[in-house]
């Protein structure tokens, strides 16, 4: 027996389409979508507060869900997803409407809740892990504290007959883990399957990253169609061991490259890579090209998973003043570095505040700043790019401002763009901590 | 003959915290040993220069032709306090894949 798993998103903005072609084509078992990045919830919750239309789960849910549900009807694909947010019995109240709209009352409705622990982190000495400073000391501008759950309450609605599971926080490749320890019964104390599991669900998290995405590199890496990235499936073994593919006819390519490339991102030590469920070792994976865009991975190999969640927080921190203008043409660069030396004479004066600041030349610095090596060539256009982290927002204003007075109080040739869209935005500041298993449990509830 | 990495290697980066972490993998197991050589922590540290406030670390996969370098204090702060225009640090993969790596002449018909 086999489980297919498709990737439906991996993250909020990512496409929909290629979702609707995996769950209408890709015979799948379970379609998995992640859609949280790590400022995701304090975001959601300074949202919140301010925009009463805020639903607080993915702003996409009914796109995704309208796009993917008749198919997944159709074929009996499960959904899994953690576009819950701050509010995943919200998000699956919403699936229940568009599944009872379509006809389909039998279809059974989870959310996974639990994963917020605020008011615990009020009190917490755990260290933050940046700082070594106590959890409590950012009691103050605590805007959310969640941990990252495991597979287990997933699970449990699994078992409970759910047909789509909507969760807040849990780590990503735990939405993946849970339909493999569901349907297969692992023991919940093999670590060898549960790392092979965990390891499937970090490859396909980020989507088409696995696919042939945010790999192109034209005349050294190319790939066909990067218009048209399929998601990626696996199909997974009683042992742990899988094979990725991609829908027959999309773009984009799936090789040991690409598996590669995926298999490192966002990992420190490879050999200890450390999910909520379990512990992954990848150094001792098996990665072999089976057919056209077919690859085989196994040999993966883990240890029993750690008593610890590991804790996201989210503080106020301030505010991120930010714009840009431009120059054109001869003299370019040499007229952006004049702006650059006025625009820091004119912060002195107007003293402004700022616990950071960068004013950088795009085209020649803005990007890689110390590290960029000097053009070889006088760059044709150059934009020059001001930003500033303050605590106030009066602060931050003062760089808009400053910018404005570029327009007729500047130099020769200044583009500048009246400001048509706001140029302070608030600072989410995001710390991490550990915390015991004991602090918090994912509990499942059906709408 | 010295090349750009970029024809021995290609590299993704991906952020979590105020870490980058920069995977660079071989095109051919030939090219490895040359990597796991020359392409030190302190040489990518030395790319980056003061853009990288913290230390990093090199993680060696041999069995997958594989370094890791971990990168801390690559992100100004982290993500959502990041004022580079690239907070994620999507494009630091890229800035590694100029340094140059020597490499001896039976395997320059291998390149990239």
């Amino acid at each position: 027996m086999h489980i297919r798993i498709g990737s439906g998103s991996g993250w909020w903005g990512d496409r929909i389409s290629p979702a609707e072609l995996s769950a209408r084509e890709g015979r799948l078992d379970y379609l998995c979508f992640e859609t949280m990045a790590e400022a995701t919830i304090s975001t959601a919750q300074v949202r919140a507060r301010s925009d009463e239309g805020f639903a607080g789960y993915d702003t996409y849910l009914e796109d995704r869900m309208n796009a993917v549900l008749p198919h997944c009807i159709q074929n009996g694909t499960r959904i899994i997803s953690n576009q819950g947010w701050i509010n995943p019995l919200g998000a699956a109240h919403t699936v229940r409407r568009m599944l009872d709209a379509l006809g389909r009352r039998d279809w059974k409705v989870a959310a996974v809740t639990g994963s917020v622990i605020t008011d615990t982190v009020c009190g917490s000495q755990a260290p933050i892990l940046e700082t070594g400073a106590p959890l409590a000391s950012l009691r103050e501008n605590l805007i959310s504290a969640e941990v990252y759950l495991g597979a287990d309450a997933i699970v449990e609605a699994l078992e409970a007959g759910a047909d789509v599971v909507i969760t807040g926080r849990v780590a990503d490749p735990s939405l993946f883990l849970a339909p493999m320890i569901y349907g297969f019964d692992w023991d919940r104390n093999d670590a060898t399957r549960l790392a092979r599991g965990a390891a499937i669900g970090h490859l396909l998290e980020c989507g088409a990253q696995l696919t042939g995405g945010y790999f192109a590199d034209p005349g050294v890496k190319d790939i066909p169609e990067p218009w048209n990235l399929g998601f990626p499936i696996a199909e997974v073994e009683p042992d742990g061991s899988a094979t990725f593919t991609k829908i027959a006819g999309t773009g984009g390519l799936l090789d040991r490259r690409t598996v590669l490339e995926q298999m490192f991102y966002e990992v420190h030590d490879p050999a200890n890579y450390i999910t909520p469920d379990v512990i992954v070792d990848f150094t001792t994976a098996v990665i072999e090209e089976t057919g056209p865009d077919q690859v085989r991975l196994s040999g993966i190999s883990g240890k029993p998973a750690t008593g610890s969640y590991k804790v996201s927080v989210g503080a106020h921190e301030g505010f991120i003043g930010e714009d840009m203008f431009f120059y054109a043409g001869p003299g370019a660069r040499a007229k952006a570095e004049l702006a650059r030396h006025i625009l820091m004479e004119r912060f002195a004066i107007v003293g402004l505040k700022a616990e950071d600041l960068r004013i950088d030349i795009l085209g020649v610095d803005a990007i890689h700043g110390a590290a960029s090596p000097e053009p070889g060539c006088e760059p044709y256009e150059v934009a020059v790019r001001v930003a500033a982290r303050c605590l106030d927002r009066a602060e931050a204003l003062k760089v808009g401002r400053e910018v404005d007075g570029m327009a007729v109080s500047g130099i020769a040739s200044t583009g500048k763009r009246v400001p048509f869209q706001e140029r302070v935005r608030e600072v989410v500041g995001i710390w991490s901590a550990l915390v015991d298993k004991t602090a918090a449990s994912g509990r499942v509830e059906f709408v | 003959m010295d090349v750009m990495l970029r024809r021995l290697a290609h590299t993704r980066s991906g952020d979590k915290g105020n870490t980058s972490n920069i995977a660079v993998i071989a095109y051919d197991p030939a090219f490895y040993p040359l990597l796991r050589e020359q392409l030190t922590a302190e040489r990518v540290a030395a790319r980056f220069g003061t853009a990288f406030t913290g230390p990093v670390h090199r993680y060696e996969v041999d069995g997958l032709g594989v370094l890791n370098f971990v990168c801390e204090g690559a992100l100004g702060g982290g993500v959502s306090r990041n004022l580079c225009l690239d907070n994620y640090g999507k494009t630091l993969a890229a800035a590694v894949l100029d340094i140059p790596i020597a490499v001896p002449a039976a395997l320059e018909v291998r390149l990239r």
